[in-house]
């Protein structure tokens, strides 16, 4: 017999996992498809959860709506971050530190634009925007945002699959992942792939974003520190550019993160998910299921 | 002479130059550490903690804490530095968060240990508060000045030639019989005493410290003296660091256009100057090639 408690952080967790997952995509396809790992990530994570809060609280339009919004202005901005900070890198061939430098600094930017836009105090959703109750009937707590968090991540995880494996574009990716030059030689517009990966990368953190912002219902500037850290820790377990494998990591993580509440109190969660991330980089940097990095000399 | 607030924005601007140089170190061994602010927060609260329960003055703290420092160095660069580039940089932010954490809890780990639940030593996020000013302008500056001379007098020597070559190529240096874990570890050893350096420095400056001083923030703006200066000469970073601590006062910003500034120097200097603003090499092409054009065809057509 499984006890009540336990059942019960598995549903956390799995909600929790689902954000982290579509957070952790959006990394782990940038780096696949460009080497590059993209710290400005959880900025536009941060700014696809204003975006959403702006669409209901400000423009009052329906909460349906801001997820679209959320989407498509995230994507946006990481696709103005790929030309304005990463494409003249990338003419020049520079190393990859001075990408990732250049996405900690766009990081930087955006984290201080938002706390000069809406300020340093957390912002909230109208308390009545979804009923916040328990879902009657089940032998455990399960609230409506948590339902809408699991689908929407279900949903997006299903149609990315089906984007990267069966369609052109998709094609076009792997053909970029897997070799920049010969893609481009044999007609791959491979400037657009890099512009579309950003988008779809935007438009995942986005959305994660404001289904954090609802699960939480405390959104301000600093938020996407935590869950930088949680997505890196969930592409490292994962394998850096597996796309199934940020999925494995993000639940992995969020398991992680709720199973060490359980046992040892909250204060330790994010000190144990470090630890993980401490022991895979020293121990199998190449994740769970990814395969050994060739190297150079 | 400067007034008290100059002076303390002074007294600021070398204790960033000793982080400057001390992100220095690992960068011009080919690591891209960014554990500096984890180092620079264990110096500065072993220096608060000693001198609130101890009374050990800032003399005794610019011993114990950078040696401390060194010794949480050791076991972590050893396994750590295996690590290259992203690796470094992503298990290096890890170690930065873990410090942050470990501190916002010590006093309930240490109320455990000793069994006296009302023992406070960190005192949690809120920091510790109400330490002396004792931090004098004439230490800082015999501090910097001692540590750049060292750092120049290490690059002329056998171990600084190790370090610039393992910058170039790790491989090829190990071929040619350096031994390279020695000399990252090292490296790594020596950075984090200088952070821990710098964190005394920090405690009786600031004269309240919280953990969230030393969080991801002050990592990137640690890295940005570095790459604002450049890494081409030891003053690049503490230019750098002068240059990041000055700016944001003298055009008077507030804390968020300071972020601004900082993300916007990083984006441009890497895209636009990749070696810093202190790179005589580059510099020297310029000039070069400035001349050659006002002295027309005769020698610009080489």
């Amino acid at each position: 017999m499984i006890s009540n408690e336990f059942l019960q952080q598995v549903v956390n967790a799995i909600s929790l996992g689902a954000i982290y997952s579509l957070f952790a995509l959006g990394y782990a396809m940038v780096f696949s498809i460009l080497g590059v790992l993209n710290l400005a990530h959880s900025a536009v994570f941060m700014w696809g959860a204003f975006l959403g809060l702006i669409t209901v609280t400000e423009i009052k339009l329906p909460l349906l709506l801001a997820f679209p919004v959320a989407m498509v202005g995230a994507g946006l901005i990481a696709v103005a971050l790929d030309f304005l900070a990463f494409r003249p890198l990338r003419r020049r061939n520079a190393p990859r530190i001075s990408q990732l430098i250049v996405s900690i600094g766009a990081s930087a930017l955006l984290v201080s634009l938002s706390q000069l836009t809406f300020g340093t105090d957390p912002r909230r959703f109208p308390f009545d925007i979804l009923p916040s109750g328990a879902i009657q009937g089940l032998p455990f707590r399960v609230t409506l945002i948590q339902v809408i968090v699991l689908i929407t991540a279900l949903i997006l995880m299903v149609l990315l699959n089906i984007l990267v494996l069966r369609t052109r574009l998709g094609q076009a990716m792997r053909a970029v992942a897997f070799n920049q030059r010969t893609a481009s030689l044999l007609g791959v517009n491979v400037s657009g792939i890099f512009a579309s990966t950003f988008f779809i990368a935007g438009a995942l953190a986005g959305i994660a974003g404001v289904l954090y912002g609802l699960t939480y219902n405390s959104i301000l500037p600093f938020m996407g520190d935590q869950v930088a850290l949680k997505g890196l820790t969930a592409i490292v377990l994962g394998g850096m550019g597996s796309i199934p494998g940020a999925v494995l990591g993000g639940f992995g993580v969020a398991g992680l993160e709720r199973f060490s509440v359980a046992v040892g109190g909250s204060d330790y969660r994010d000190a144990v998910v470090f630890l993980i991330l401490f022991l895979m980089l020293l121990v199998r940097p190449q994740g769970l299921i990814g395969q050994k990095e060739q190297t150079r000399a | 002479m400067l007034n008290a607030y100059q002076e303390t924005v002074f007294q600021f601007m070398l204790r960033d130059a000793l982080l400057g140089l001390s992100i220095y170190l690992t960068l011009v061994t080919g690591m891209f550490s960014l554990a500096n602010a984890g180092f620079l927060a264990i110096g500065a609260y072993i220096s608060a903690v000693l001198w609130k329960y101890l009374g050990v003055p800032l003399e005794g703290a610019l011993v114990i804490a950078p040696l401390a420092c060194a010794l949480i160095a050791l076991p972590i660069g050893l396994p750590v530095l295996r690590l290259k580039d992203i690796y470094l940089a992503i298990a290096t932010i890890g170690f930065g968060e873990v410090v942050r954490i470990m501190i916002i809890n010590f006093d309930k780990i240490a109320q455990g240990v000793t069994g006296q639940p009302n023992l406070v030593i960190t005192n949690g996020g809120a920091g510790i508060s109400g330490i002396e000013k004792l931090a004098q302008t004439w230490q800082l500056i015999l501090v910097l000045a001692v540590v750049a001379f060292l750092i120049y007098r290490l690059h002329r020597s056998r171990f600084g030639r190790a370090m610039a070559a393992i910058r170039q190529d790790e491989r090829a240096a190990a071929t040619m019989g350096i031994n390279v874990v020695y000399v990252k570890v090292m490296i790594f050893v020596f950075s984090a005493a200088l952070a821990g350096l710098a964190g005394v420095f920090d405690a009786f400056l600031a004269r309240a410290i919280k953990p969230n001083d030393y969080g991801f923030t002050q990592a990137v703006n640690i890295l940005a003296y570095a790459v604002l200066g450049g890494t081409s000469t030891l003053f690049g970073p503490i230019f750098g660091a002068f240059g990041l601590r000055v700016l944001p006062e003298a055009l008077r910003f507030s804390q968020q256009f300071r972020g601004v500034l900082i993300g916007v120097l990083l984006l441009a200097v890497i895209i636009y100057l990749p070696g810093g603003l202190i790179n005589p090499a580059a510099w020297n092409r310029l000039w070069v090639r400035l001349r050659g054009r006002r002295s027309g065809a005769v020698q610009g057509g080489g």
